[in-house]
């Protein structure tokens, strides 16, 4: 029976095989078609738009000026290193709050499951740019946050490690990179989520069985197991928050002015479109580089 | 078996209840070190529990687990010196079938990790495989990376959950022979669960039979099989004719008579619950012959069915009472009965076994899974 069910499908699929060949590519066409126009042509524009002089009353002329790539450099490094300074240590604190969570949801939650995922993914139903400005209300000075933070000397702690500039909480250092992991913090917990909800218990039981202490367990076991979802959620987390421009405009101070809010005010207020270019690109190929390097090192090269 | 040895695994009044439901009643058992033990029974019986508390990986309500003298019933499954062989395996898939049978050793600092791993992936015919991924081995070498895996600790209890599930008969019939043969090897203490009453009766030495949390028979194979002391165990160990009876007094030092529908039978009396005046007489179907040759037990029916399996032919012979018994015939030329055939049965007073009739003749029977 088995060797005629091999054979009739055996002579089945070899003329359809061949005539289906065109159909994953038709089906890959509209993605592809989407991603040149809205992702390779305004590549292609941002590009040329970078090598151009000029200005906007008189219009731009392609010169071919590499060199505005080493004066925006050398103009606006430190927002640059502070860009991915802050997104560094905001993706870092959302894995420390968003692992717990996410394993907690996976493995713990049970019926809630769906509930506390529910709650995760809540705060996306109101715009990003309304979530940062609550959190101005949030952290003012008149309000119980800040003023339970200097009873408990929280600001005197924050303002030691420079993280502050005086006792008030908002514009500052503390209030960009805590919004950054708040804003972010979802993107964190779905991908960590995801590889711990594969994560099979039994084998937790195994390691248990095998000598191994729950620190062990989750040195040896779980984190390992879990590296893609951390991989993805630090991806997620980082690339866009080295890019964001709200958090460091609504929360920060000129001190913490993030490359983001630079591009943004040489594209809209400056309107010098070369060296807004120019920087969009440096961001760009700083973020691929730093990206290839991580997850080279991460182990799963398959995510590339 | 008088005092505890050294390395004996005792369970002392070992109880596990649940919100709505005893899973374990209170069980004493103790497992001589060295000694394949199975304990067998229907799935939901206790057994896995029982099981899982003795790894550690579920906490008793009651009792203790000794090993010799030390009390183990506190520890952490990870402080325990037993090891598990997983029914789903449960290999780490990031790691290397190497790494994995390593993992333990390593765990307890053992220095010499490497060689006792590659030793016991020898000794389970892997050495070659060692450095590919579990995922990329046959449900069959899986199995026996788990089991190098817990072996390789030499452990003084290695538990064995269901480990042949998965597999297919022929290659689970291979694993039957290679565990016993690596239990001789390496003298470890092996409790193996399962519900497969052939497995349980191939491989182990003793063998206790659970049922709703409580052991019903605790005993060798064959003893097991000859002599059940319930309708559960005759009826989960193979198959069993069971023709009600009543003891008739008097009978002689070695044997009794019971009559069972007007003929009367005899039974040796050691088979004999004592006191017993109502029971169940029962004989497993191949101590049954067709004819009379088989003893002086005798009875007439009619062949209604007929199965033809090779190595024997099975008949279901209704008895005038309606009743139907199953006989299972070598087919080693003795005379053969057709359909509808008018047969005598017999057989002899020691193939008998009589058990109290107050229990349900088929309890149990219709829990035998056939593997």
């Amino acid at each position: 029976m088995a060797e005629t069910a091999v054979l009739s499908t055996g002579s089945a699929v070899a003329p359809s095989h061949r005539r289906r060949t065109w159909v994953p590519y038709a089906l890959l066409l509209p993605g592809l078609l989407w991603l040149v126009v809205f992702f390779v042509l305004p590549m292609l524009t941002l590009g040329s738009q970078s090598l151009q002089e000029g200005n906007v009353d008189d219009g731009y002329a392609f010169t071919g000026n590499v060199a505005i790539y080493a004066e925006a450099l050398g103009r606006y490094w430190p927002q640059m290193l502070r860009s991915l300074l802050y997104a560094g240590v905001a993706t870092l604190l959302a894995l420390l709050l968003g692992y717990p969570l996410a394993y907690f949801i996976a493995q713990k939650a049970g019926r809630w499951k769906n509930i506390v995922l529910v709650l995760v993914i809540a705060p996306f139903f109101t715009s990003f740019l309304i979530r940062t400005l609550a959190w101005r209300t949030i952290l003012s000075d008149d309000w119980f946050v800040t003023q339970w933070a200097r009873t408990l000397r929280v600001t005197d702690l924050l303002q030691w490690v420079g993280l502050t500039a005086n006792d008030s909480l908002l514009s500052s250092k503390f209030a960009v990179i805590m919004g950054l992991t708040y804003n972010f913090l979802p993107f964190m917990i779905l991908p960590l989520y995801a590889s711990l909800e594969r994560l099979d218990p039994r084998l937790l039981e195994a390691a248990g069985d095998l000598y191994a202490s729950p620190r062990e367990t989750f040195r040896r076991v779980t984190w390992p197991l879990s590296l893609p979802g951390v991989v993805a959620g630090t991806l997620l987390t980082f690339i866009p928050a080295a890019g964001d421009f709200i958090n460091a405009r609504l929360l920060g101070n000129t001190q913490t002015t993030m490359i983001g809010s630079v591009i943004d005010s040489q594209f809209l207020r400056v309107l010098d479109y070369p060296l807004a270019a120019a920087l969009s690109f440096i961001l760009l190929i700083v973020i691929v580089t730093m990206v290839a390097v991580y997850v080279r090192k991460a182990g799963t090269e398959e995510l590339l | 078996m008088g005092e505890a040895g050294k390395g004996d695994l005792r369970l002392v009044a070992l109880t596990k209840s649940f919100e709505t439901f005893t899973a374990v009643h209170p069980l004493d058992l103790t497992i001589p070190q060295g000694s394949f033990f199975a304990l067998l029974g229907p799935s939901g019986c206790g057994k896995t529990t029982t099981l899982r508390m003795i790894a550690g990986l579920e906490e008793p309500t009651g009792g203790r687990i000794l090993i010799g003298d030390s009390d183990i019933t506190a520890t952490k499954a990870y402080q325990r010196n037993v090891n598990t062989v997983f029914q789903s395996y449960a290999l780490f898939p990031h790691m290397t079938v190497f790494e994995n049978v390593a993992f333990g050793l390593r765990r307890r600092g053992d220095k010499d990790f490497r060689a006792k791993s590659h030793e016991a992936l020898e000794l389970v015919q892997l050495g070659q495989v060692s450095s590919k991924k579990p995922t990329q081995l046959s449900g069959g070498m899986q199995q026996r990376v788990a089991l190098a895996r817990a072996l390789v600790n030499r452990p003084d209890v290695l538990l064995l959950d269901e480990p042949l599930g998965a597999l297919d008969l022929k290659l689970r019939r291979q694993m039957q022979i290679e565990l016993k043969r690596i239990q001789q090897e390496v003298g470890l203490t092996f409790i193996h669960v399962t519900h497969d009453q052939e497995e349980a009766m191939t491989m182990a030495d003793s063998i206790a039979v659970m049922n709703a949390g409580a052991i019903e028979q605790l005993g060798d194979p064959a003893t097991l099989y000859e002599q059940p002391r319930s309708t559960f165990v005759a009826n989960f160990l193979g198959q069993s004719n069971l023709l009600k009876a009543t003891v008739n007094l008097g009978g002689t030092d070695g044997v009794v008579t019971v009559r069972s529908h007007d003929a009367d039978l005899e039974v040796s009396r050691s088979h004999l619950p004592d006191g017993a005046s109502e029971v169940w007489l029962g004989v497993r179907p191949e101590k049954l012959r067709l004819g009379e040759s088989g003893g002086p037990n005798h009875l007439r029916g009619v062949v209604r069915d007929v199965s033809f399996t090779g190595v024997a032919t099975q008949y279901i012979v209704e008895m005038p009472w309606g009743q139907e018994l199953t006989v299972v015939q070598q087919n080693d030329g003795s005379a053969r009965a057709g359909l509808a055939e008018n047969v005598t049965v017999s057989w002899a007073a020691e193939h008998g076994f009589a058990l109290d009739a107050s229990q349900a003749a088929d309890a149990g029977a219709e829990l035998v899974e056939h593997g």
